[in-house]
């Protein structure tokens, strides 16, 4: 157990536990900061383009004020304000910033860099598209990554835990797992009728390489001794790989799921955005060959949102199911 | 405490048994590790069997308890041979072993669960965590427990399967001197509760004193039982009693570790 607590440090964000006036004040004033210096930057523009970001800033500051209010009657939501304003303020500092370079000096290149407005602007206007494109990513994600993990599982379990298995298994593994599941695209639009099945058998197979690597390594390392005490009381091989084994090297498995996941993102992106026509993936192309980047930054901002929301995802099942371990890493 | 009798069926026989390893230092030569070994134990006798370590004592837990074969030789329970791990010969290590993944309670039942018993014989799961007083601790996790606790998890977790042997290797080999002789009493008191035949494994030799009915002494090079001692103290033994210290200074003498006087 030992040695797995180490392959990953331990993050820990301790909140503060005292809401400070000066921290409750930082979000309404940083906002208010970057509404004003926005009005002055923009005043050229024509105020349609740039309404919705003033009206986002009205809207931090008037929800902000609200929860100064209202954090006398809970204890979480102040915690949660402690705990969370400082990021919220350097996250609106940031965008004045930016505001600031693209819009205000003009120091980077238009069109490839777009103020904070205009990718907003994209953002409300192409919603739909969006959304749909973000559907397609998803369905496409999870056939693949479903697949990928229930492939990596059996052949990872099978050469974790029969030698003659591991004896042929593992040389197709070490020349085959290696390489990028993108360099088969080709290959792959070939040979599958339909650009989505194959996008999500490539996905499977960039989740499927790590997550057979640690899971075989972990059932292989399993405590000798666990065996030993499980075969003392009576278990058989069901029970020995099921109950003693997996759960053993669940640690070990998780790892590969999280790496797995980060291969699936890049596949995913990919494979959309030279095969399938649809996805996050192919909307960024797309609006790149109409020279639309403020819709390419849009998208960044929604994949982003998107594929961190699966990865707290998968942090959550992991650490509901290993809530027996000593270090649990936060994310 | 009970007599080796000839009448009772013995629950556990060896007979002439012989292992070797391969020689780490030497290749193609093999090192003996046991040489003819044999005893049996009475149903529900206590026999320690003490000696340095590299003795072969653990190795001849592990034949017994099936993790490892024989070269030679036979062991028996009742009238059948040892041939694999079976749940009517329990093992205690020295580390509890308790799967991290399952609570306590859980750990205690997994001999059940392994079996397929676990339905019909649930409400004995309730009774043995009462027996090693851990009924409060039933959904904690082992790494909450301390080293005594996890030890008596691990024994409940041995004896929920009532087997006819049960093997501890150095049970409480790792736990401070008044934890080791508060958990000394403990398993006597489970041994007198269940009337399991236990065959405990042991370097403390007040230990082996204190709990067992017949001490076996085997001397390292290759493993050998050179003496077997009766103790026939009785029970509860005082440690500081001058049969106890007369016992003890016998068995230091016979393995040269009494030192000058």
């Amino acid at each position: 157990m030992e040695a797995q607590e180490d392959l990953v440090p331990t993050v820990v964000i301790e909140p503060p536990s005292v809401l400070r006036w000066r921290t409750m004040l930082a979000v309404p004033l940083a906002a208010a900061f970057a509404l004003s210096l926005h009005i002055f930057i923009a005043r050229n523009e024509p105020p349609l383009e740039a309404h919705s970001y003033r009206l986002l800033f009205v809207q931090v500051v008037g929800v902000s004020i609200v929860l100064a209010l209202l954090r006398r009657f809970s204890p979480r939501l102040r915690k949660w304000m402690a705990n969370m304003w400082p990021i919220f303020t350097a996250a609106i500092v940031t965008l004045a910033v930016w505001d600031v370079i693209t819009v205000g000096l003009r120091i980077l290149p238009l069109p490839y860099f777009p103020g904070p407005s205009a990718v907003l602007r994209s953002l409300i206007n192409d919603r739909f598209l969006l959304l749909d494109s973000t559907w397609h990513s998803l369905a496409l994600l999870v056939s693949g990554y479903t697949l990928g993990v229930i492939a990596g599982l059996i052949s990872g379990v099978c050469i974790g835990w029969s030698p003659s298995i591991r004896y042929w298994g593992m040389p197709i593994l070490k020349v085959v797992g290696p390489i990028p599941a993108t360099a088969w695209i080709p290959l792959a639009l070939v040979l599958s009728p339909s650009a989505v099945v194959s996008s999500a058998v490539l996905i499977a197979l960039a989740v499927w390489f790590p997550v057979t690597m640690l899971t075989a390594s972990g059932i292989s390392n399993t405590r000798a001794s666990y065996l030993d005490v499980a075969r003392t009381l009576g278990a058989g091989p069901g029970y020995l790989i099921f109950r003693v084994a997996i759960p053993a090297a669940a640690p070990n498995i998780f790892i590969g799921l999280f790496m797995g996941l980060g291969a699936s993102f890049l596949t995913l992106v990919v494979a959309e955005s030279v095969g399938v026509k649809s996805g996050l993936g192919w909307y960024v192309s797309w609006a790149q060959g109409w020279a639309e980047y403020g819709k390419v930054f849009a998208a960044l901002i929604i994949m982003a949102a998107f594929f961190s929301t699966i990865m707290t995802l998968l942090f959550k099942i992991r650490d509901r199911l290993l809530v027996w371990q000593k270090g649990v890493i936060k994310w | 405490m009970v007599a080796v009798s000839e009448v009772d069926p013995a629950a556990l026989v060896v007979r002439n048994v012989e292992k070797s390893f391969p020689a780490p230092e030497t290749p193609l030569s093999r090192r003996q590790v046991l040489d003819n070994i044999s005893f049996s134990l009475a149903p529900g006798e206590l026999v320690s069997l003490i000696g340095p370590s590299g003795c072969g004592k653990s190795t001849l837990l592990r034949l017994i308890a099936g993790l490892d074969s024989t070269d030679e030789g036979d062991l028996l329970v009742g009238p059948e041979p040892i041939t694999a791990p079976n749940a009517e010969r329990g093992l205690v290590f020295q580390d509890p072993n308790l799967f991290p993944w399952l609570t306590v309670r859980r750990n205690i039942e997994s001999g059940l669960v392994a079996r397929g018993l676990l339905h019909e014989k649930k409400n004995e799961v309730d009774e043995f965590m009462r027996l090693v007083g851990l009924e409060t601790f039933a959904n904690v996790y082992p790494h909450h427990l301390s080293g005594g606790m996890a030890q008596r998890a691990a024994l409940a977790r041995a004896l929920i399967n009532h087997p006819k042997v049960l093997l501890l290797d150095e049970p409480l080999g790792a736990l401070d001197a008044f934890t080791r002789m508060r958990m000394q009493d403990e398993v006597l008191r489970l041994w007198q509760a269940r009337r399991t035949t236990m065959l405990l494994v042991t370097h403390d030799i007040d230990e082996a004193i204190y709990m067992s009915d017949r001490i076996m002494i085997m001397t390292p090079r290759p493993g050998r039982i050179e003496r077997t001692i009766e103790v026939t103290l009785n029970r509860p033994r005082q440690r500081d009693s001058a049969d106890f210290l007369r016992l003890r200074s016998d068995i230091l003498n016979f393995l040269h570790f009494a030192g000058t006087k």
